[in-house]
């Protein structure tokens, strides 16, 4: 009998690795499969790279791969982005760069680069997300001081989308508290964005109580009473909104709000400016311990600054997005209203303190639901 | 009908049943009528959503949608991961049915237990558990990353996390039944002087083959259609890394409704397309 | 493993009679330890990062169990539902001929290939104020989508097949002849049906409630579509997860994990130990 579990022991080792390798084959098919004839040779590049970097300044016109990890609403900016870089970067340099994008919630997208998806850059939501990479040492501590506007190239707003002729009449965030009046908003526990929403709220209600902590917390807990689903992202509360029909007012990202009006329906909704908001600043870094095993530094930290020329700039603002140029800024000036708008350090202080205070379990937003807690 | 003979092993009492053991006509049409019902409300509705909603903006937005590269080698890599995964789980299913069934050990209920597990896990930490042993802060991080092996964020952890899903659908199908049907016949082909294969071949697996294909056919299914987990393990990287329920996401949440449920339709279809092939099997074998 | 001592062991034991004990199992464990166990002895030594208090902590935390009730409530019920639909659909396809039976059949496996997120979106889109369903229901004060009864109806399309399947291959393999014998015997065709035909099926039916209920309160992408999210009422046990990860609280995310897995395996032991008691004590 044990003979016979020692046999079985054995046959199924033998099966378990032909298999193990049969897939991690594959995974080479797989990849070139997908990424068209560039990928093998880029990743030959990034290996040659890797083991002599001295070899990128001498050859540089070996094809190169960047992976850029971003968040939901930038695909369209990316795609476009993607194109001008690489057109730009062959021509300053010679060499041919592929960026390979990949899309998802902000937080976890950020937690994929913690556990091990080799990005050269991150492109996310909000700056908890790139603290986290930093904190857990693949970022240096400095990130938000590499680039300008605190490595935010862009910037957004949080607005309110409401139905075509506005029916309930919202003008500005206490309209939203009124009786009858539902908001959607996705759930700040599990998306970036609804934290920018959640926090517009809370700014507003300190400025108009002279910064009375209790009476913004009564504010935003009355306007979450308003709230009847709570989606899981940002683009299921659009969606709840624009395709199921529910609420009278959706809290958004200004570039979200354009974009689903311009996809979804021109003549069905319109935008309301509130009289003062946050101003979203999404950030990007390079993140250190990746390229410098890759050897892209120098491209991935290019790709990045190419964000603030003018170029980059106008491809953000074509897709909704704030520009932070000056001259970019006064060309859509049209585009994007003047709102009074503060910033998470005005009002909240770090993304740290802000996470720990508000949205932490057991925060000030649970207190919202949970009886006593 | 050639098609819908019973679907029993061929025996003595293939063929038609004595009135005694049916149902009069009224009981039949109604609870036939019932069953559609049932179908129509539970399973067949959400699928025409699916359909309605894919052909809403004309039929070039499908095509586009399916012709798409991306599309494409997103099909590529689901229709991969099914291939290595559904033979693994089937091994396994066979041996592990065979083992529990025809034989009494303790801690039998244990075992089988175990072997349902996955169907207790939700898928995102049906993926999460990969994370935390293959990611980089998991148990085998550091020695992957020192010999640039990748294993989650690649094919391998998707293959992983498949597998991990599917894994009891063949064994919880055939559990049951080989349970029913015991182990006399086994035993009598012994007594005759037949060894271990042979009783497979020629005892167990004609008795078992429909139990059998059905797990399978779950089985790939469920490969192919997993969400949640694939997508802890999967990084999202578009034409890489992206399986076909994983492309559905993104489109959608590019606001390409139609696409995304063209997408999701052509799941549909590979699925209908697995039980075609067991409507060919089962018709083959009843001559 | 040789057959000579044949007579002896059929008085002692099954085990000796026939061959493979030792390769099958041998394999099985082994696969299993693999590619189920390894992995997920990662989630226990994970959630051991916490003290114990602290585990009991956020594992009692009121939302956290708000959200085991929810979970728990709506895939059990779910689950008895299915047993009652996947009894009939399965009895139909095996028993009757009729148009559209190949149709009927390739259906069931449906809601398996579609991604669960694909089938909560549309779940939605069907039960939701504007949708065909939630239309008519909505004059009528029915809400479905956003409340409880819409998460049971997304974890009865997740689990239907679960149980169509199970019970499937073994009514097709049960044995007509005690059917005939009983109404030979003069008995009626639904008392033959209670007392011969249930108890055969009530193995694999109590079989498919376990795993359409396991697979119930650890669903998510297609439930927080159609749930609404709302904490406390129609926040789901997975839902909690993901926020905790979203706070990259790994151990907390593990914690409820472990304890939802360690709930569905309690459930899936008992029935599964049941079973082969039965079956032991009916031979």
């Amino acid at each position: 009998m044990t003979k016979g579990i020692k046999k079985g022991l054995l046959a199924g080792v033998a099966l378990i690795l032909t298999a193990g390798l049969t897939a991690c084959g594959n995974s080479n098919a797989g990849n070139s499969a997908g990424a068209g004839t560039a990928a093998p040779a880029a990743t030959e590049a990034a290996a040659n790279a890797s083991s002599a970097p001295e070899a990128t300044q001498t050859q540089a016109k070996d094809p190169v791969e960047l992976l850029n990890v971003s968040y939901d609403p930038t695909r369209e900016l990316y795609e476009n982005y993607n194109k001008a870089f690489a057109a730009y970067w062959e021509k300053e340099t010679g060499q041919k760069v592929t960026v390979k994008q990949s899309h998802g919630g902000s937080g976890k997208q950020s937690r994929a680069v913690l556990d091990g998806l080799e990005a050269d850059v991150v492109t996310l939501a909000l700056g908890y997300d790139i603290d986290a990479l930093q904190e857990a040492g693949l970022i240096g501590a400095d990130w938000q001081s590499k680039y300008e506007h605190n490595s935010s190239p862009y910037t957004s707003t949080i607005v309110f989308l409401v139905r075509k002729g506005n029916p309930k009449g919202i003008k500005d965030w206490p309209d939203l508290l009124k009786e009858g009046v539902e908001v959607i908003t996705p759930n700040p526990k599990t998306s970036g964005g609804a934290r920018w929403n959640y926090l517009a709220a809370w700014g507003y209600a300190l400025d108009h109580n002279n910064n009375d902590e209790a009476k913004a917390q009564e504010f935003v807990q009355k306007l979450f009473k308003n709230v009847p689903v709570l989606d899981t992202g940002a683009r299921g509360s659009t969606t709840t909104f624009v395709e199921r029909g529910i609420g009278d007012v959706l809290i958004a990202w200004e570039n979200e709000a354009y974009l689903s009006i311009k996809e979804l329906g021109p003549d069905k909704f319109e935008i309301v400016n509130p009289s003062e908001s946050i101003l979203a600043e999404p950030p990007v870094a390079v993140v250190d311990k990746v390229v410098d095993k890759r050897g892209t530094r120098e491209v991935a930290d290019a790709y990045l600054k190419y964000l603030y020329t003018e170029e980059g700039q106008k491809i953000a603002a074509e897709n909704y997005y704030r520009p932070t140029l000056d001259s970019v800024k006064a060309e859509f000036k049209d585009q994007f209203p003047e709102i009074k708008l503060f910033t998470l350090a005005d009002k909240f202080g770090t993304w740290k303190e802000t996470q720990a205070k508000h949205f932490n379990d057991g925060g000030i937003f649970d207190k919202i639901y949970v009886p006593g807690s | 009908m050639a098609g819908t003979v019973p679907l029993h092993v061929p025996g003595p009492r293939t063929g038609a049943s004595s009135p005694s053991t049916t149902e009069s006509q009224a009981v039949k049409w109604v609870l036939i009528s019932l069953a559609g019902l049932v179908l129509l409300w539970l399973i067949a509705l959400p699928l025409i959503i699916v359909l309605v909603e894919s052909l809403k903006r004309g039929l070039d937005v499908y095509w586009a949608a399916l012709t798409d590269p991306d599309a494409a080698s997103a099909l590529k890599l689901t229709l991969l991961v099914a291939a290595i995964t559904v033979p693994l789980n089937t091994v396994f299913g066979v041996t592990a049915a065979w083992a529990v069934t025809k034989f009494r050990f303790r801690g039998k209920g244990f075992l089988v237990t175990l072997i349902d597990l996955p169907f207790a896990v939700s898928p995102v930490i049906g993926g999460l558990i990969f994370i935390l042993v293959f990611g980089s802060h998991g148990w085998f991080g550091p020695w992957l990353s020192d010999h640039d092996i990748k294993i989650v964020f690649a094919l391998p952890g998707i293959v992983l996390a498949t597998l991990f899903i599917t894994f009891p659908f063949v064994a919880r199908e055939l559990i049951p039944l080989m349970e029913e049907q015991g182990t006399q016949e086994e035993e009598a082909a012994i007594t005759l002087g037949a060894h271990g294969w042979q009783i497979f071949w020629r005892v167990t697996l004609p008795n078992i083959k429909w139990g059998l294909l059905y797990g399978i056919i779950l089985c790939n299914a469920r490969a192919m259609g997993e969400f949640g987990a694939v997508s802890v393990v999967s990084g999202h990287i578009r034409g890489e890394t992206n399986t076909l329920p994983l492309h559905v996401e993104i489109l959608y949440n590019e606001y390409q409704f139609s696409a995304s449920f063209a997408v999701a339709s052509l799941l549909l279809l590979l699925a209908l397309v697995t039980m075609v092939v067991k409507s060919l099997l089962v018709r083959k074998n009843a001559h | 493993m040789n057959v000579t001592t044949k007579a002896a062991a059929r008085t002692v034991s099954r085990r000796k009679l026939l061959p493979g004990f030792g390769i099958t199992m041998g394999f099985s464990v082994l696969y299993l330890s693999l590619v189920v166990l390894l992995p997920l002895s990662a989630l226990l030594f994970n959630s051991t990062g916490l003290s114990w208090a602290k585990f009991w902590d956020v594992a009692t935390d009121a939302r956290v169990l708000a959200s085991y009730r929810v979970s728990l409530s709506t895939a059990g019920a779910a689950a008895l539902i299915n047993v009652f639909l996947g009894l009939l659909l399965a009895w139909v396809l095996v028993r009757y001929e009729f148009p559209g039976k190949r149709i009927f059949d390739a259906l069931i496996d449906l809601p398996f290939a579609l991604p669960t997120a694909v089938a909560g979106v549309s779940l939605t889109a069907l039960y939701s104020q504007n949708g065909w369903i939630g239309s008519l229901l909505t004059p009528l004060g029915f809400k479905v989508a956003f409340t409880p009864l819409g998460i049971t109806l997304a974890l009865m399309f997740i689990g239907i097949p679960f149980v169509v399947r199970t019970v499937q291959p073994v009514l097709e393999d049960l044995d007509r002849d005690m059917e005939e014998a009983a109404a030979t015997l003069g008995a009626g065709r639904g008392r033959t049906f209670l007392r011969i035909v249930l108890p055969e099926l009530l193995p694999p039916l109590l079989t498919g409630f376990a795993l359409a209920f396991a697979r119930g309160i650890g669903e998510y992408g297609s439930v927080v579509f159609i749930s609404g999210n709302m904490p406390m009422r129609t926040e789901i046990a997975p839902l909690l997860i993901m926020s905790k990860l979203e706070q990259f609280d790994y151990a907390g995310a593990t914690a409820v994990a472990l304890i939802l897995l360690l709930l569905s395996f309690l459930m899936l032991l008992v029935i599964n130990s049941l079973q082969h008691w039965a079956r032991r004590s009916s031979r």
